[in-house]
């Protein structure tokens, strides 16, 4: 029964975007979506009340596998909650976003591909056997190409659509070679846990390394996030916040499984992850802080969340090592936790930027300013996600940087990955004033086009939901804590279902639930008394001091560049800022201009020039293409001896 | 009851903290100075003034002074004074400590970016790029503590040096508390990293960043600064002079004459030493790191 | 346990840091001979019964380090009149840092050594490789003359740290002579710095290779 509701939802979404021409059309992919949606929240409702795992099977006929079966289990309803809601609301928000009338030659194109995303995630979570996992993985990574790619009459995008899938295939690449390995262990291609007996420690940690850099790709961990930035930042915005929201949690999702099912026995493996997780949420929020368009800022923040659930995933591993109970809760009731929470804000916040560039026609926040006064609900909305996205207390991100915070504390030495996140967490503090102030404070930078005003209800009302679900978890995270729970033992032991103690032991929320209403409250009252006071005395109004200078202009306010200046400094030695400084010779000079920049250093220092070298090698080969048929045959022919000589050879 | 003194002490008390460092320096300085109630006479004048409001601000450049006050207020909540117990404590709640005052920092540089005034966003930046290493040394110095303590309330965290009454792990305190003093100095805008007399806009973090605040929002920023700097300076005292008596009555005035040093000892570096170059100042504050990094580095190894 | 004495090693270890990070050569001054007068009071913390011996030793160290080699070195600056490092080969930030990781590396590597007990308890053994270490660093990276004489009085302190493990072994007569030696050796860089100053007119000793023909 429930197992049906999911097939419907995997396989109607998709099939409905097949429509034509017209606004009707999208309207009706939307309710389709939004039905998919809640009958999937219904399927998960059912399931969580039921029975604690749900297998069903189809039969199947591929020669490897019989049998098509998907299932679903606490993880897994982790991971479908956010599949089930962000690309739900983003189709909503995307009528009005990206209207079909306005983008005849590529809305029906996105229409479909948004639908197959959706359903493709949710059967990524559902897959219970290697191959299907395979097919639908690789079906959501081509319809997240092709997402990214809609503006595809725009060289940027396709470019940034050509790094995405060259880093998603080689992260595909790591993962047949990983369920390739783990058929030789196991004998089959259904998920299962792997007896520790049948493998060699080196093929252990083997499989850890294939699993983490291949499902690290879909994640964006820090060497290999290349493709992240520019696909997000080029993607039409509500598509951006599926990918950010959802997708890359369904890299997330793949390491958590894998790791399941791995007999890893050795601490040093969660202890790398962990350090791999602290130094890609610095190195990412570092280089947010670096940029100077808006979405890319946000994408680069992802890679940073990233970093933060990849450290809560490490120490939960760490913990199954060290046979420390604590550890494996917090750590990974943290890192799940944190991935609602970063589809939520992320979001919020990518739609939110949608609303800005409309209003503005430009993703540049050096030229923004002093939006929040024609775009007063945006403005509140935005301040909700940033707040949010810093993990300050009363919203959601505290609760789930709060657990993990707690695993850190208690570990041997995982001390240090406190700090760590307490560096990420000022940083990001810093990132997200630096957007807030630049976009909505202060006055516009650049003379606007037309009046900005709020985006029109079909716009605002899913961001609000979102807004509503950061404030519901960041004031009652524990309403989680029981699926949360869940979710930890069954990773801890796949089969049984390990006891762990609750986290009231150790994560005492109601106490952040009674802070966090005290500080609103206490807030809100003192604010209250002040506005009435200010009101009795009529309060003057006049123009900002400016320190003795007469005539300032918008020009002259703090920029995100400048703004970033000494942190970027700082960490200079790794983004390493291109910066144009003309030099001043004359008296009286010309006008100059000053131009910096933070590009990416691994895909623009490292990838891009290694690509062009293998580039240049491979020109060589061009000599076998001779374009003359009869030689391409006699190439065939070659091969196929080569292949049946080196076959008897190993004796097959 | 010990509750209530609590209370009375963190939101009296504070002021008189600021009145102690200008007339320590008045004195090194061989002059009179003001009088030590001055601080209280100044926010009730502020109280009673009219407000001037940017043009261009919104309602974040009004509600940051009170969001500030309130999360440091909460922030002041959960650290224990001397050796009495904290208002309100819960496994965690040194996580909490930190994130609140983040909270305060969030909205004073979001409300200097409201006004769009190029030296206050020149404030907000240095104010958020120095907390960056901040932050660090804060957590370096919980660890240490939580360390010996094996708790995670501050309520207990902070009595750790009490209860280990001069055991093994001095040198780790020693380090935390060298720690903790400069981020004392960091975190209130004090000399060596910002001088809260100076008169070049150029050259401030937290006062440049206050420029257009007027009347009571003034006073509520200024209010709020100086809970921050008792509520830090009660941090470090435990860590410096752990002492408990018995006798709660001996207790608070211990207490009280404890934190009347701390300012003593504020005023003195301010006296004595010249302001930092603000490019050196990450130079003092990852010495800071390092330090409480050593102490850490001591006690697990 | 010894704590005490610990707090005073950890204090010397910040000092050190703290010599790492300023450019001013009069704090480095202040600095190192705060060092010399810590140093000086260890063995109040280590031995039960204090000897006359051992005070007179403690004494004369406090004297020197604390008072006369200060007052010499103020002197020599005074008369070449220069305030500040001003091109160390490596910064200041940097330095400090190698500083901080060599501090740290000797706290680790300190812990595999094969000491007896009683050694590995107190921080001697990494307090004073850490100290020989910045010693080091002051003495290699500064090109001013005053301050690699600096380095060398905080190499001379970390070796006296050492020393400290065996004190009650050691005569008096050595720890006299070992005084006596470090004030013979400054004594005579003072007279050279001023000789330098006079043929380079500067304190850079990287000037020195002049002298070859």
């Amino acid at each position: 029964m429930f197992a049906a509701a999911l097939a419907l939802v995997a396989g109607g979404v998709p099939a409905c975007c097949l429509s034509r021409h017209s606004v009707r059309a999208q309207r009706a992919t939307s309710v389709l979506m939004v039905l998919g949606s809640l009958l999937g929240w219904c399927g998960l409702a059912m399931a969580s009340f039921g029975t604690s795992a749900v297998e069903a099977g189809l039969p199947w006929h591929l020669p490897w596998e019989q049998r098509l079966s998907i299932g679903l289990d606490a993880i897994g309803a982790v991971f479908l909650i956010p599949v089930f809601t962000v690309p739900m609301l983003g189709s909503i928000y995307g009528l009005a976003y990206w209207r079909q009338g306005d983008h005849p030659e590529n809305g029906r194109g996105v229409g479909l591909f948004y639908g197959l995303l959706a359903g493709s995630m949710a059967l990524v979570v559902l897959a219970r056997n290697a191959i299907l996992f395979l097919i639908v993985w690789e079906l959501m990574a081509l319809a997240a190409f092709f997402l990214a790619g809609a503006e595809h009459e725009k060289a940027e995008v396709r470019r940034a659509g050509w790094i995405y899938l060259v880093a998603t295939h080689a992260g595909t690449l790591c993962l047949l070679a990983l369920f390739a390995l783990m058929r030789q262990a196991s004998g089959g291609f259904a998920f299962g846990v792997l007896d520790a007996g049948a493998l060699t420690p080196g093929m252990v940690t083997l499989l850890f390394i294939l699993s983490v850099v291949g499902f690290g790709f879909k994640a964006g961990l820090m060497p290999l996030h290349v493709w992240l930035p520019g696909a997000h930042a080029n993607a039409p915005s509500h598509v951006s916040a599926v990918m950010s929201g959802v997708m890359l949690k369904m890299g997330v999702y793949g390491m958590v499984r894998m790791i399941s099912l791995l007999p890893i026995s050795e601490a040093w493996n969660g202890g790398a992850l962990l350090a791999v997780g602290a130094v890609t949420g610095i190195l990412g929020i570092a280089f947010a802080i670096g940029q100077n368009d808006i979405k890319r800022l946000l994408a680069y923040s992802s890679i940073e969340n990233i970093g933060i659930i990849c450290m809560g995933i490490g120490m939960a591993l760490l913990g199954r090592t060290l046979h420390r109970a604590d550890l494996v809760l917090l750590g990974l009731g943290g890192a799940l936790l944190h991935v609602w929470n970063h589809s939520l804000f992320k979001s919020l916040l990518f739609l939110n930027s949608g609303a800005i560039i409309h209003a503005v026609h430009s993703r540049e926040m050096n030229r923004m300013g002093g939006l929040a006064k024609p775009m007063p609900q945006t403005a509140w909305l935005f301040l909700i996600g940033a707040v949010a996205i810093c993990g300050l207390p009363p919203l959601n991100g505290f609760a789930s940087e709060w657990l993990i915070y707690l695993g850190l504390f208690q570990g041997p030495t995982t001390g240090v990955g406190a700090v760590a996140l307490a560096l990420i967490g000022a940083l990001a503090l810093a990132c997200f004033v630096k957007i807030y102030g630049m976009v909505f404070l202060g006055t516009a930078r650049d003379p606007l086009h037309g009046e900005p005003h709020d985006p029109s209800a079909a716009m605002r009302h899913p961001m609000a939901l979102l807004a509503a679900g950061c404030v519901v978890l960041g004031f009652l995270p524990h309403l989680g804590f029981p699926l949360l729970h869940a979710a930890a033992s069954q990773w801890l032991d796949p089969a049984g279902g390990a006891a762990l103690p609750e986290f009231e032991e150790f994560a005492p929320a109601q106490w952040i639930s009674a802070v966090a209403v005290g500080l609103v409250a206490a807030a809100g009252l003192g604010y209250a008394l002040l506005r009435r006071r200010i009101r009795r005395t009529d309060a003057a109004v006049g123009a900002t001091w400016g320190c003795g200078y007469a005539q300032p202009t918008p020009r002259m306010q703090y920029t995100g560049s400048s703004f970033g200046d000494v942190l970027v400094g700082l960490f200079g030695w790794v983004l390493r800022p291109r910066t144009s400084r003309p030099a001043l010779k004359k008296l009286f000079p010309d006008r100059v201009e000053f131009a910096c920049e933070v590009q990416d250093t691994v895909l623009h220092g490292l990838v891009l020039p290694v690509f062009r070298r293998a580039a240049a090698a491979m020109m060589k080969l061009r000599r076998l293409q001779q374009g003359r048929l009869d030689l391409y045959l006699l190439y065939l022919l070659v091969i196929l001896i080569v292949l049946l000589s080196w076959g008897r050879h190993l004796g097959l | 009851m010990n509750m209530f003194i609590h209370l009375v002490l963190m939101l009296a008390m504070p002021p008189l903290l600021l009145g102690v460092i200008n007339k320590t320096k008045a004195l090194f300085a061989g002059r009179k100075g003001p009088p030590l109630l001055q601080s209280y006479y100044d926010l009730i004048k502020l109280a009673r003034k009219s407000v001037v409001i940017s043009r261009t601000t919104t309602w974040i450049f009004i509600a940051a002074p009170v969001v500030t006050l309130t999360s440091i207020a909460m922030a002041g909540l959960l650290v224990p004074l001397g050796p009495f117990g904290a208002p309100v404590s819960f496994t965690g709640d040194l996580i909490l400590f930190a994130y609140l005052l983040a909270v305060g920092r969030f909205f004073t540089t979001a409300a200097a970016l409201d006004t769009g005034s190029s030296f206050e966003g020149m404030g907000a930046a240095r104010e958020v790029t120095f907390a960056c290493l901040s932050e660090p040394i804060l957590f370096f110095a919980l660890l240490v503590l939580a360390r010996i303590s094996g708790s995670l309330a501050l309520g207990d965290l902070l009595h750790a040096p009490l209860d280990a009454g001069g055991q093994g792990d001095i040198a780790s305190l020693v380090l935390v508390a060298i720690g903790l003093f400069i981020l004392l100095l960091a975190e209130n805008s004090r000399i060596p990293v910002d001088d809260p007399n100076t008169h070049l806009e150029l050259t401030m973090i937290h006062e440049v960043m206050v420029l257009d605040h007027s009347g009571p929002l003034l006073g509520l920023i200024l209010y709020g600064a100086s809970i921050k700097l008792f509520v830090i300076g009660a941090v470090l005292l435990h860590v410096l002079f752990p002492f408990q008596s018995g006798s709660a009555l001996l207790d608070w005035g211990v207490f009280v004459a404890e934190m009347l040093g701390v300012a003593v000892a504020v005023g003195v570096v301010e006296s004595t030493m010249a302001r930092l170059q603000m490019r050196h100042v990450p130079y003092l504050l990852i010495a800071a790191i390092l330090f409480c990094a050593f102490g850490f580095v001591l006690l697990v190894r | 346990m010894n704590s005490p004495l610990n707090a005073l090693l950890v204090v010397v270890l910040a000092l050190n840091l703290f010599a790492l990070g300023t450019s001013r050569l009069v704090t480095v001054i202040k600095i190192v001979s705060l060092q010399g007068v810590l140093l000086g009071l260890m063995p109040l913390m280590i031995e039960e019964h204090v000897e006359w011996e051992s005070l007179l030793a403690m004494g004369g160290t406090i004297l020197l380090k604390g008072a006369v080699i200060p007052w010499m070195m103020m002197r020599a600056i005074r008369e070449v009149e220069i305030r500040r490092e001003m091109e160390p080969l490596i910064g200041f930030l940097p330095s400090m840092l190698l500083g901080a990781l060599a501090t740290g590396l000797a706290l680790l590597f300190s812990k595999s050594l094969p000491l007896a007990s009683e050694h590995t308890a107190p921080l001697l053994v990494p307090a004073s490789l850490a100290t020989i270490f910045v010693g080091f660093i002051l003495l290699t990276t500064r090109a001013k003359a005053i301050t690699q004489v600096m380095g060398y009085l905080v190499l001379e302190n970390g070796i006296y740290i050492f020393g400290l493990l065996l004190l009650g072994v050691i005569p008096l007569m050595v720890e006299l002579g070992v005084l006596l030696d470090l004030f013979v050796a400054i004594f005579i860089i003072c007279i050279m710095v001023n000789h330098i100053n006079q043929a380079f007119s500067s304190l850079d000793t990287r000037r020195l290779s002049e002298l070859k023909e």
